[in-house]
């Protein structure tokens, strides 16, 4: 009698818990929408910044075809902003990629507004510039090709 | 066992199983709604969340749309349709303007009044939103990805064009027809530059049926039908059993032409005249009626270039009723009959009897038999008239004073709202059985479920559409906004949750599940399918050209500069185009852009978009122009100037951006 008593008050409280694990759940979704996850980055994120490309890249020699292809890229979706050897709206990208990793300037092509919002760095370069870095919608292969473009650019590059 | 433990046992079992099921049902069934102290939970949509519905409103003489968000009733935006709207551009660019060419000329105001969704099967499919000019006869399409007026086409041969634009079941046609009869040229009628008096003789009313393409949603006008000049008032397309027919009421059988108030308010029944559209559209390809001569606009986006272009048409197919046997009645109706709804399977037709205290409803299948029988009191205009017992199914008693709308839940219910007695409805929808009434405030016009006009209601919210606001909300002087009212219709008795302002007047609406419309929204144009003849896709493609007295700017715009932002050499008598494309390619990043002095509105671009507005200077100077959308923290630093010089100046042109010229 004992236990079907028991296994009743287990199945009700079995219940309740489904009940309310759903509901917290839910709550949990709902902070989860407007809550700013800053903090915690990996040394991975520190380094290769936060977005799509979550491996490090090792692009070797410069490709000039592909940097041909990320010149009309480049003047077509960055030059608004963006000039080489000089400060425009935004920062001279002459060696970016010798301060940044090329997955870093893959990332924040391809995630500006997550950069500027999570990225230490690129937050400190939004206090600066001020204007938020627009978000071209480039492909990922659009943006390699870009990479390689400011790769070519860039004196100390392995040419 | 004892029956002390045989008793525990079933006591303590029993507890179990109604604790179990007092779980699951807490955990499973939804709140109800109905005896609810606090209404305001039932409407509360949370920061960051969203409406459940899309509430589109006519906005009357506004002539635009207006979004609502329900349950909440918040507004969420305004479509300009008929009416140029200044603060954005829309019927002023270059691009837009001639969306409001009609053949009078360009007419810059409408009257919106019905809102009719496009349908798939009966039901709402979240592609288009048609609605109508009452004033200029005219239908627009909005597009529902955009939110924006994609075409509108003029009707001719009609006027006071309120009983318009309603979908067929599947968007194969809109129909728009002709409230204030009009004299019509030759050989429609005796010419139009006749005597008022002569109504009776000269009049004429149209019944219009404009073919939708499936695909683009192009309008045309497949064709017209003459009608007795009686004033066509409201209407709606069958559903399921009747989806081949459409009904319109009409009142004014007296064909008084002034003082309607009194003479048009003589006869103690008027008419519903019901179509078989099918049958008039076999007869139309059948090459039946006549191709008259008249000119009407089609305006519409050019799908390459985004550009708006006129087509001036010149002529249309219009049938007599002689050409349409065995597929035209009228059947009788109490007394200047306003509204006519269909219920979702299609087998019934309720009007509002306006004059009458009773809501008549008829039965599709009842008419369909009168038809077969020729169950007739004799004909108007070639029209036989189907007698009122016949068709009748039943008239709801004390519906209320001032009867004008009927609508349905899906659930077995029909509402009617009441303009004099401000009231709502609810009754038996097989036998107009009065099951509830709730006051509302005040004057009710029409009234809204969501999916209301199709197979499947959605029947949880109706709204009320009031027609005089009064005391409702904090007074605004002398003028106000309307008032709306939402009721829970979920349970037996309709609830009060909220009162909400809106813009303009609307007559009629149409809730839209979110879901239908959400997904799939056109967040920012794609640069590289931008086909204006004047974009520019890249900064360094910026460029000023003169061309004589006329020149081109080539602009572009992002955060947070205008390239070029310097320019000289423009003089006075000069006409500038300033054709400005936003280069951003993300959501919510639109610029603005305004010149100082401007005889002209200013314009909102859209990412990824080419707008160009005209300006004329007219006296030389310096003429600063700004972003007027506030796009980053350095929006305020989103300026340019031109300079204007006089006529015989011989300052050359030029121009940058971050350089002197």
């Amino acid at each position: 009698m004992e236990r079907a008593i028991i296994v009743f008050f287990l199945i009700t409280a079995f219940l309740s818990w489904g009940c309310s694990s759903n509901k917290k759940s839910k709550e949990q979704k709902a902070d989860g929408q407007t809550e700013r996850a800053d903090g915690g980055l990996t040394q991975f994120q520190i380094e290769n910044g936060i977005g799509p490309v979550t491996k490090e890249l090792e692009p070797g020699p410069v490709n000039d075809e592909m940097a041909a292809k990320g010149k009309e890229l480049f003047d077509q979706n960055c030059s608004s902003c963006h000039k080489i050897g000089e400060r425009y709206v935004g920062p001279d990208l002459q060696d970016v990629t010798s301060r940044r990793t090329p997955a870093y300037v893959m990332n924040m092509m391809l995630n500006p507004t997550g950069m500027t919002q999570k990225h230490p760095t690129a937050h400190k370069l939004l206090e600066k510039f001020a204007t938020q870095m627009a978000n071209m919608h480039l492909t990922r292969e659009q943006a390699r090709s870009v990479l390689e473009y400011l790769r070519s650019v860039n004196p100390n590059s392995q040419k | 066992m004892s029956i002390y433990k045989c008793l525990k046992k079933l006591y303590v079992g029993g507890i179990a199983l109604l604790s179990i099921v007092f779980v699951i049902s807490g955990c499973n069934s939804p709140k109800s709604k109905i005896g609810s102290e606090d209404a305001a939970t039932d409407v509360y949509v949370p920061p960051g969340k969203h409406d459940k519905y899309y509430s589109f409103m006519s906005g009357g003489w506004t002539g635009n749309v207006s979004v609502y968000g329900i349950p909440s009733g918040r507004h969420l935006y305004t479509i300009p349709v008929f009416s140029q709207t200044p603060t954005n551009g829309y019927g002023y660019t270059e691009e837009t303007k001639s969306m409001l060419n009609t053949s009078f000329g360009f007419v810059p105001w409408g009257d919106t009044h019905h809102v009719q969704p496009s349908k798939t099967n009966g039901d709402y499919d979240g592609r288009w939103i048609f609605i109508n000019d009452r004033n200029t006869p005219r239908i627009a399409r909005i597009n529902l990805k955009t939110f924006r007026t994609d075409e509108i086409i003029e009707i001719p041969n009609t006027a006071g064009q309120h009983s318009s634009a309603f979908c067929s079941s599947n968007t194969e046609y809109i129909s728009a027809n002709t409230e204030y009869s009009i004299p019509l040229p030759k050989p429609l009628g005796n010419g139009v530059d006749v005597p008022i008096k002569s109504y009776k003789k000269n009049f004429h009313g149209t019944i219009s049926l404009i073919k939708v393409n499936q695909k683009t949603g192009e309008m045309n006008i497949g064709f017209q039908i003459e009608v007795p000049p009686f004033d066509y008032d409201l209407g709606r397309f069958g559903l399921g059993v009747s989806k081949d027919w459409v009904f319109y009421t009409c009142y004014n059988s007296e064909e008084a032409h002034t003082l309607l108030e009194v003479n048009a308010s003589q006869k103690d029944k008027d008419f519903v005249l019901a179509v078989n559209w099918k049958k008039a559209e076999q007869a139309a390809a059948d090459g039946k009626g006549q191709l008259v001569s008249s000119n009407y606009d089609h305006n519409f986006r050019d799908p390459e270039t985004g550009v708006v272009k006129t087509e001036v048409m010149k002529q249309v197919r219009v049938l007599q009723t002689s050409d349409l046997k065995g597929a035209i009645y009228y059947m009788p109706a109490p007394k200047s009959p306003h509204g006519i709804n269909v219920s979702p399977s299609g087998e019934y037709i309720a009007e509002g009897g306006k004059l009458s205290t009773v809501v008549p409803v008829e039965s599709f299948s009842k008419m369909q038999n009168a038809i077969q029988n020729n169950d007739t009191t004799g004909s108007l205009g070639g029209i036989p008239i189907l007698k009122y017992e016949s068709v009748l199914a039943y008239e709801v008693k004390n519906a209320g004073l001032g009867p004008l709308h009927v609508e349905y839940d899906g659930n077995g219910h029909g509402y009617n709202s009441d303009f004099i007695s401000s009231e709502i409805v609810k009754w038996d929808l097989k036998t107009g059985k009065v099951l509830d009434r709730h006051p509302a405030y005040y004057s009710t016009g029409h009234l809204t479920v969501a999916g209301g006009d199709t197979r499947h209601p959605f029947g949880e919210y109706l709204i009320a559409l009031n027609k005089i606001t009064k005391d409702r909300y904090l007074p605004t002087g002398p003028e106000m906004f309307a008032g709306e009212q939402l009721f829970d219709i979920s349970g037996n008795k309709m609830k009060l949750l909220l009162d909400f302002p809106v813009e303009g007047e609307p007559h009629n609406a149409a809730e839209i599940p979110a879901s239908l419309i959400d997904t799939g929204q056109v967040k920012y144009f794609k640069l590289s399918d931008n086909h204006n003849p004047y974009v520019t896709r890249k900064e360094h493609d910026a460029k000023v050209v003169r061309n004589g007295k006329r020149v081109d700017v080539y602009m572009t715009a992002i955060r947070s500069h205008f390239t070029p932002d310097n320019i000289e050499g423009i003089k006075v008598g000069d006409t500038v185009y300033m054709h400005v494309t936003n280069i951003e390619q993300e959501w919510d990043i639109p610029h603005g852009f305004a010149m100082k002095g401007n005889l002209n509105a200013g314009m909102l671009i859209m990412p990824g978009e080419t707008r160009t507005t005209v300006w004329k200077p007219l006296q030389p100077g310096v003429y600063p122009f700004y972003c007027t959308d506030f796009c980053s923290a350095l929006h305020q630093e989103m300026q340019g100037y031109v300079r204007v010089s006089p006529a015989n100046s011989d300052i050359k042109l030029s121009y940058g951006t971050n350089k002197d010229i």
